[in-house]
């Protein structure tokens, strides 16, 4: 299956919270297992059921509500705060995302996203909230992003804005390559680096 | 021209600028673990590589060992292959381990400094978002994911964009009672929980200078708790006798050689940051945190902001995050009841925090309803403390003495607080959940942990000394 990625075109959850660290995303005492694979079972885990327990949904919370679905997570100021773990990653791809839109996202959480073709989209506060207002009053607002085209649109609001992700990237997520094959590419280079260097 | 110290260090690591994309940077040291390394190991067998330089990583065993009898075999199943496959992996491509049971072994960020491994000028990588905590020693330091890990397994490389640069200069004398833990939690009160995202930080000032490298550590170890790549301190005199000598720092015939190019470790007079923010130390008082991210903190003796100061588009998660904590807006912080107090974690755990707790507690019992645990950042630490009889102050109080590790911190080993209760934390993050499913955190430094420790409540420690 090639992970390249390119046009999204979907319904959205809408997780309008500020500051949702990774801990949330996916709590500690899930990161006990040696693959990558199953993390989205645990996605928001805490937020997702009462005591722990999948027979308790909570029911306000908008994993839960048969309302919403879709491959576009919308969520609020600085997604991904907190720790490095590629889990929360990992957890929101598993569980279908392919995109995730905020205003404003932590560092490693954006690079750990990208290294695994999760298309993080930042947009202006406005924006996010104009996205919120529509996807809530319609849970079937599509919702379209073109990693080509850097556009994210919300078609039935006559939304329409530009994000970022540079042309290195952008390449590789168009085409389906990891850093790492870039790297190991240029091993001679870094030898010869190495002994400049040393 | 003028340059950062930033900027000295990220241009002598450039292997390759890609046109319109990140910098390849080489890797000079790399920590790894128990949680974030399985799957990076996986990949690069799957792709049947070797790790590239062993000799440049060390590993240890630190987010989910248990703090209790570790000489037993681990309980928790998950746990316990998880520790085995560090081991194996470590064995398979030749890497040093300092597991459960040798006398190096700790939490990461603090078996790296007291070893001498980190050093300055390096850059330093480790699958956690804590590696900031190196930058103590004039080293550019930071976080990476798995996928990164396995990229520096394979190439001893990561691709990396250059961060925008904030100075944050604290100048001034530190009031009484008030320590480095008041200083970065007062930071990341004013700027919030975002406000160095994207940002590498360089600390300096008087008050900075004046801290020792433990103190130091503590500074950039929460960098990354306002969203910032990494933090860091030009190494200075006491930077360098904290190294001389230690397990892997460069011997007597490199001894001169390094010395003179750490020297140069500075900004440079007249170098730009993209931002740069002033504090005054005396401004500082003894912080505490009230809700569930960093930046939510004030002074001990004051009061949690009232709804009427909060900014109308952050009440909901304002008050989310009150309700969890149990606290009511407004309310005053002081006299709250704790019911478990931690000490421990990569941000205070060295052996000055336990000296400082120490000098505290002497002579003195806990409070009768709380739990105490010390959970030492590593043997060593462990070592000395009970060479200097420090167990023996912790143990006449009532407090319990642990094993290290990470512990009560993120809660992933049997070191959790349970749903409800309020523990007083010397950790970094107080995230719901973060040391066990409902439990709510306070952040404070050692001394505020250990006033609460003895008076069973949220204390002012000025009032106490």
């Amino acid at each position: 299956m090639s992970k390249a990625i390119n046009i999204v075109s979907s319904r959205a959850v809408p997780l309008n919270i500020q500051n949702v660290d990774t801990d949330q995303i996916i709590p500690a005492r899930f990161l006990k297992a040696t693959s990558r694979a199953g993390f989205g079972k645990n996605l928001f885990r805490d937020w997702r059921y009462e005591n722990d327990d999948e027979a308790q949904p909570r029911a306000d919370f908008v994993l839960n509500n048969p309302r919403y679905s879709g491959k576009v997570l919308v969520a609020g100021k600085n997604f991904g705060c907190g720790s490095s773990r590629e889990h929360a990653a990992w957890a929101i791809k598993d569980a279908g995302f392919d995109v995730v839109v905020s205003s404003f996202f932590a560092d490693i959480f954006r690079n750990n996203a990208l290294n695994n073709f999760l298309v993080p989209v930042q947009v202006t506060d406005e924006f996010l909230d104009a996205m919120f207002a529509a996807i809530e009053k319609d849970p079937a607002t599509e919702i379209v992003v073109n990693v080509e085209a850097q556009t994210i649109s919300v078609p039935a609001a006559g939304l329409q804005s530009s994000f970022d992700v540079n042309n290195y990237k952008k390449t590789c997520l168009l085409n389906g390559y990891d850093d790492i094959d870039y790297l190991i590419s240029i091993k001679p280079a870094i030898e010869a680096f190495e002994q400049q260097y040393k | 021209m003028a340059k950062t110290l930033f900027e000295k260090i990220w241009d002598k690591h450039v292997v390759q600028n890609i046109d319109g994309g990140p910098s390849v940077l080489y890797i000079d040291r790399h920590f790894i673990h128990e949680v974030t390394s399985p799957q990076a190991f996986q990949g690069i067998e799957k792709r049947g590589m070797k790790v590239f330089r062993p000799a440049q990583i060390v590993a240890t065993a630190d987010h989910n060992v248990p703090t209790l009898q570790q000489h037993l075999p681990i309980k928790d199943e998950l746990s316990r292959v998880q520790v085995q496959q560090l081991i194996a992996n470590c064995k398979n491509h030749n890497i040093e381990l300092y597991g459960l049971g040798h006398p190096f072994q700790g939490i990461v960020h603090v078996i790296g400094p007291e070893l001498g491994v980190t050093q300055p000028g390096m850059t330093i990588v480790c699958g956690d978002s804590h590696t900031s905590t190196h930058g103590a020693f004039g080293a550019i330091a930071f976080g990476i994911g798995t996928s990164e890990v396995e990229m520096v397994m394979a190439t001893q490389c990561l691709m990396q964009s250059k961060p925008k640069l904030m100075r944050i200069n604290v100048e001034g004398t530190l009031n009484k009672g008030v320590v480095s833990k008041d200083i970065i939690l007062y930071i990341i009160a004013q700027i919030s929980a975002s406000g160095a995202t994207g940002y590498f930080v360089e600390y300096a000032g008087s008050a900075i200078r004046s801290l020792s490298m433990e103190g130091r550590m503590t500074i950039c170890n929460m960098s990354i708790e306002m969203g910032a790549r990494g933090g860091m301190i030009a190494p200075d005199e006491i930077t360098f006798e904290y190294i001389k000598g230690r397990q892997f720092a460069p011997g007597n015939g490199q001894w001169d050689a390094k010395l003179a190019a750490w020297k140069e470790l500075y900004s440079d007079e007249g170098a730009t940051f993209d931002k740069e923010i002033n504090i005054r130390a005396e401004d500082i008082e003894p912080m505490i945190t009230y809700g569930t991210n960093p930046g939510m903190g004030v002074s001990v003796a004051g009061n949690i902001p009232g709804v009427t100061d909060i900014d109308e588009k952050e009440k909901p998660s304002f008050l989310k995050s009150l309700d969890y904590m149990g606290l009511q807006p407004g309310a005053k912080i002081k006299g709250k009841k704790v019911d478990y107090v931690f000490i421990g974690s990569c941000t205070n755990s060295r052996i000055e925090d336990l000296r400082l707790v120490a000098s505290f507690v002497k002579g003195k019992k806990k409070a009768e309803d709380v739990e105490v645990w010390i959970v030492p950042g590593s043997k060593q630490v462990e070592k000395q403390a009970i060479a200097e009889g420090i167990d023996k102050i912790f143990e006449e109080a009532g407090f319990q003495l642990r094993q290290p590790g990470c512990s009560a911190c993120l809660g992933m080993n049997e070191d959790k607080i349970p749903a409800g209760k309020y523990c007083v934390s010397t950790s970094n993050r107080n995230f719901e959940g973060r040391q066990g499913p409902n439990a709510r955190t306070f952040l404070v430094s050692p001394l505020t942990a250990a006033v609460a420790a003895i008076t069973g409540e949220v204390g002012d420690v000025r009032e106490f000394i």
